[in-house]
């Protein structure tokens, strides 16, 4: 399964300065580790040493946070959007 | 050229007084002074350093009636107060004998920061971010925002110059509505939550089409989020340089709560308050209350929310600063407690009828939680308890629609009479 990741600027010097690339997986755990085979480093900034989403990191499939569903097991279908998100505070 | 590049380094750092860096509140990673908000190591929230000078009682009563008399804690230039802004503070703290006697607590005050410019206390934080958004050469304002922040952002575009575009989520209140759209900027509703509205705006400052554009809850951040500590020192200066025993803060993103709680200890550093221990709770709406459910359950990690509540200003579903209310009401012995729809509507009222304070409805939320705590024993009735009001009522009327005239009668003294109101 393809789909576009979404990149934030933080995480660009990854990806040569792209702000979208395209990864396999079924899966976002899937797709977190073809992301990693492609661009070398990025899967750490994204995951703890525990392997989990690290907190002030969000995650979006298509338009649902994925800790509304199966977090890494989220299914990210053909042609889905995966976005990567720094937490914002402040904003009411 | 090297000549150029110091002279712009310095005036950078003079446009933020004794502000020295950015540095990650998580790992600690430090980073200059730049329109950046996230640690690139652990994505973590970046916040201001100092090196602060020596800052005493009397420099701060010789400043201005407004939050610049505090200037020398926060990262904005010597000369802020020349420069076009709202220059909100200085609101006032309203002894609540009344509500304190009615409630058995011994000494209460309101903070009432409905009268700010805009009329909430975002006037504090937006100031803040049109200093920044100046010395990075943004030439327009933005955020995201539920209603109160849209209209500060409007407002303050307005006076001191930038092009405003601001994001809400749909179907906010009326009075907030046109509170925002009054001021001549741009105003977009969008179909979703405010976390929705949050992401988009998050992607748009990634996009080059977002370059020039200065958004004060994302990539001025670091800078506006400093504007809520004023309330700290306000609190604190307007109780005789007192830290106050309680204080009761509403949560939306966690931000202001942990602002109040850095201006503290600030003033306790500076060794311009005595350092004695302090309580801080959280306030949430039951519709929307992720922290006080971790905090029931013990957990550190906050699980997202779909909110649905009346307090549209508190409705932040994925409170990225939750994490840190969680820690500071733990190290401060404090709490997070939240209220349903009906206790906040009725505490709007309580407020208003005993103390003349008008509440939207995040100050019926703060009000709810008071009430709460005391009543089931978490709150000290003998301490010195401060409550936040963190906007002002007009702006969310529907939340006491039915309330209205007592009787209608015809002008005379008969009917007056016959009206039985004597
Ligand atoms: C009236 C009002 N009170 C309190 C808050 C608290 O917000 P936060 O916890 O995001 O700083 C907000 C939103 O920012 C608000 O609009
Ligand atoms: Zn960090």
């Amino acid at each position: 399964m393809s789909v576009s990741v979404r990149v934030p600027t933080i995480l660009r010097t990854y990806t040569k300065g792209q702000a979208e690339v395209t990864a396999e997986g079924s899966t976002l755990k899937e797709v977190l580790a073809d992301l990693e085979a492609n661009h070398s480093g990025i899967q750490a900034r994204i995951l703890d040493d525990s392997g989990r989403i690290r907190r002030f990191v969000n995650v979006y499939v298509g338009d649902e946070d994925v800790r509304f569903a199966d977090g890494l097991d989220t299914p990210t279908p053909q042609g889905v959007q995966v976005s990567i998100i720094p937490a914002v505070a402040g904003g009411c | 050229m090297a000549l150029t590049a110091t002279e712009s380094a310095t005036s950078v750092t003079d446009s933020f007084g004794s502000a020295v860096a950015l540095s990650c509140r998580e790992c600690g990673a430090r980073y200059d002074l730049g329109p950046v908000f996230a640690c690139i190591e652990c994505f973590g929230p970046l916040e201001v350093a100092y090196d602060f000078g020596r800052i005493t009682r009397e420099s701060i009563a010789r400043g201005p009636n407004n939050i610049w008399r505090y200037k020398a804690l926060l990262p904005v230039p010597a000369d802020v107060e020349d420069l076009p802004n709202m220059n909100p503070g200085q609101t006032p703290l309203v002894r609540a004998d009344r509500l304190a006697a009615e409630l058995g607590l011994r000494s209460l005050y309101v903070k009432d920061d409905s009268g700010n410019p805009t009329h909430s206390f975002k006037d504090r934080v937006v100031a803040m971010a049109v200093e920044a958004a100046r010395t990075f050469g943004f030439t327009t304002l933005s955020c995201s925002s539920t209603g109160n922040l849209a209209g500060a952002v409007g407002a303050a575009a307005a006076r001191a110059g930038f092009r405003s575009c601001v994001f809400i989520p749909a179907g906010l209140e009326e009075g907030k509505v046109v509170m925002a759209a009054v001021y001549g900027g741009q105003l977009v509703a969008i179909d979703g939550t405010y976390d929705d509205v949050n992401r988009f705006c998050s992607e748009l400052i990634g996009d080059p089409a977002g370059e020039d554009w200065g958004f004060v809850n994302v990539n001025l951040r670091p800078y506006y989020a400093e504007g809520s500590k004023t309330l700290a020192y306000e609190i604190a200066e307007q109780l005789g340089w007192r830290v106050p025993d309680q204080i009761i803060i509403p949560i939306a993103s966690g931000s202001q709560l942990t602002k109040i709680d850095k201006g503290f200890q600030e003033l306790i550093k500076l060794g311009l308050v005595e350092d004695r221990p302090y309580r801080v709770f959280g306030a949430q709406a039951t519709g929307c209350s992720p922290v006080a459910r971790a905090w029931e359950n013990g957990h550190d990690v906050i699980q997202p929310v779909r909110p649905d509540t009346i307090a549209k200003s508190l409705a932040i579903g994925n409170p990225a600063d939750g994490p840190y209310v969680l820690d500071i009401c733990r190290r401060t012995g404090g709490a997070v407690e939240h209220v349903s729809d009906s206790e906040i509507v009725d505490s709007i009222r309580l407020l208003a009828r005993t103390e003349g304070v008008f509440a939207e409805t995040a100050g019926g939320v703060t009000t709810g939680v008071l009430r709460k705590l005391l009543a089931d024993g978490v709150l000290d009735p003998e301490a010195e308890t401060v409550v936040l009001n963190t906007g002002d009522g007009l702006k969310t009327l529907n939340a006491v629609s039915g309330t209205g005239v007592t009787a209608t009668i015809k002008p005379s003294l008969g009917a007056f009479k016959e009206a039985g109101l004597l």
